[in-house]
């Protein structure tokens, strides 16, 4: 090993834009977003994979980009809550998160918003959940499954409740208002 | 974390030959569990050798009617593959009652078999633990162990494996293969593939230096009823106080393995024969051993009531 630590060079593109960067190797996607690109937006709440604060989208999948190196996404393409929208131009998900005020502090938020729009694809793609009946089925798009699905995402806020209202308007779900409706519908177990 | 050179192997042989030929050298796959690790200066790997370009990311059915699971396969897309949700469904329920959406995108098959303890002294690098620090004692043994194993424990180390996907592998009578440096393979039943602590629990499996693993196969399925109960502290994203990973069939009888008991996924054949006798039954020949803390002696009972509760369900 060399006297200085080693650096790499790595290209991805980065909301659509190509970014080359030379960086220490142990530089997390998560710090190579914040201290290299300049794009605040993704936050680091643990550093451990625990939280889902550093959600971003890599070629359309969710992950934690603080437990991926930025050296192993040569070549992928990287979403950030930056990118999904503008404060002009709102992703569907930004503008339903801002109608049933999906946060209070806002630490949470791009994780919380990057991660609910994957969610919404998992389930139409049919990825299984611990709540689904039969895994050999389908899914359904029910508040059940996306309260599942969210569970990588703490919010020390509380907006939970808030937050499902805001997935169920963008996935075009009705929204059951008391405990015994939601018993009903299977949202909640008895 | 400690200062590293980083390269991405471009065959399975290379990759082996790469960590084999670097004191310190260590797969990457996902890096969920390594770099959580290394953030933490408990693995301090000096060079990393990257699998994703192997090719090692596909789904195959055997010649023997089972699938073989490239090791690259992502949890979410192994629990997602519509044979394995026919088919194998406790794999399924297993994979999606562990971690979170985000982690499972990026687990693989072979880094969520070789995920290290949740041992809460393990983490803490100002506690003794002779799994981190051979030689160091082991601050659980007398401190806080509700979390941690009741049997196949030792006087060194009384931690738990942690995966839930491997319970199910176990139930499923799964193996690991592997390629090492020299370009020869094995392959490993998935019950002697994890070591118990003894007195090095370091040594957490039976895999050489350089040794990689290229797939994890499935006999051909089973039938039966598919169950996995996980009980935890939270209704998502904890790790087990207990599994149960269970396949029966019709008239009561077949087969279970427990996780969070135990340093590797705990299935004694001996109690699937006392399968139709009852959840009591079973429990008492599997945790026959059993060597629980004051603080975890509750999951013994745990266990054999979560079987109790399957075994309802499969009648009902
Ligand atoms: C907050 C949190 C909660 C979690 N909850 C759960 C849970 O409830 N249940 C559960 O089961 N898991 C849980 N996990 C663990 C998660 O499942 C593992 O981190 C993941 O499966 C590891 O896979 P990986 O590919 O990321 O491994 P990596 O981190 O890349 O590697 C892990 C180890 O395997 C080695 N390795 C990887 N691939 C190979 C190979 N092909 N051959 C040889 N060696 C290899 C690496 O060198 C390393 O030592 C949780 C993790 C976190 C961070
Ligand atoms: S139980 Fe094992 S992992 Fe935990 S402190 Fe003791 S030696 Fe370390
Ligand atoms: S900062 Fe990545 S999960 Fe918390
Ligand atoms: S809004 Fe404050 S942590 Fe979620």
């Amino acid at each position: 090993m060399t006297d200085q630590p080693p650096k790499m060079a790595v290209t991805f593109k980065i909301n659509g834009k190509a970014q080359a960067l030379m960086l220490d190797t142990r530089t997390t996607l998560l710090d190579a977003l914040r201290d290299h690109v300049g794009l605040m937006g993704t936050k680091k709440g643990c550093d451990h994979g625990q939280c889902g604060a550093c959600t971003v989208l890599v070629n359309g999948t969710r992950i934690n980009s603080c437990l991926s190196l930025a050296v192993m996404h040569e070549g992928d393409a990287v979403t950030t809550i930056e990118g999904l929208g503008t404060p002009e131009d709102l992703h569907p998900m930004q503008a339903a998160f801002v109608k049933h005020d999906g946060f209070q502090c806002g630490y949470c938020t791009p994780g919380q918003i990057c991660s609910a729009v994957a969610v919404l694809e998992e389930i139409k793609a049919g990825i299984p959940s611990h709540v689904q009946g039969d895994v050999s089925g389908t899914p359904e798009m029910t508040v059940l499954e996306m309260r599942e699905r969210m569970s990588g995402n703490i919010c020390r806020c509380g907006a939970y409740s808030n937050i499902a209202e805001a997935m169920a308007e963008v996935a075009g779900v009705r929204i059951a208002e008391t405990h015994e409706a939601k018993m009903r519908d299977g949202e909640v177990r008895a | 974390m400690k200062a590293f050179t980083y390269e991405r192997a471009k065959t399975p042989a290379a990759a082996a030959a790469a960590v084999a030929g670097h004191k310190g050298g260590k797969f990457i796959a996902g890096g969920t569990n390594l770099l959580d690790l290394m953030k933490l200066e408990i693995e301090t790997p000096t060079h990393l050798v990257d699998v994703q370009d192997l090719g090692l990311d596909k789904i195959e059915e055997t010649a023997e009617g089972g699938l073989r699971i490239g090791t690259l396969v992502s949890n979410t897309a192994l629990a997602a593959d519509a044979r394995v949700r026919r088919d194998y469904g406790v794999l399924t329920r297993a994979i999606v009652a562990g971690a979170s959406g985000q982690l499972r995108n990026k687990a693989t098959t072979g880094g969520n078999l070789l995920q290290r303890t949740r041992c809460p002294y393990f983490y803490d690098t100002n506690q003794a633990c002779n799994k981190r620090k051979p030689g160091s004692g082991c601050a659980a043994i007398g401190g806080f162990s509700r979390q941690l194993g009741v049997i196949g424990t030792s006087d060194a180390c009384i931690a738990t494996h942690p995966s839930d996907m491997a319970i199910a592998l176990r139930v499923l009578d799964a193996a690991v293969e592997t390629v090492d440096a020299s370009g020869a393979t094995r392959s490993v039943p998935i019950g002697e593939f994890h070591r118990l602590p003894g007195d090095t629990p370091h040594v957490e499996n039976v895999l050489q230096r350089g040794e990689l693993i290229t797939s994890v196969t499935l006999p051909k399925p089973l039938g039966g009823r598919h169950f996995y109960h996980k009980v935890r502290d939270r209704a998502s994203y904890a790790f087990a106080l207990v599994s149960v990973a269970a396949v029966l069939n019709e008239d009561g009888s077949g087969r279970v393995a427990f996780g969070g008991v135990a340093p590797k996924p705990w299935r004694v054949e001996a109690a699937d024969a006392k399968m139709r006798s009852g959840a009591s039954a079973v429990a008492r020949t599997a945790f026959a051993d059993a060597r629980p803390t004051h603080e975890n002696a509750f999951k013994v009972t745990l266990a054999e009531r979560t079987l109790a509760a399957v075994m309802q369900e499969n009648r009902a």
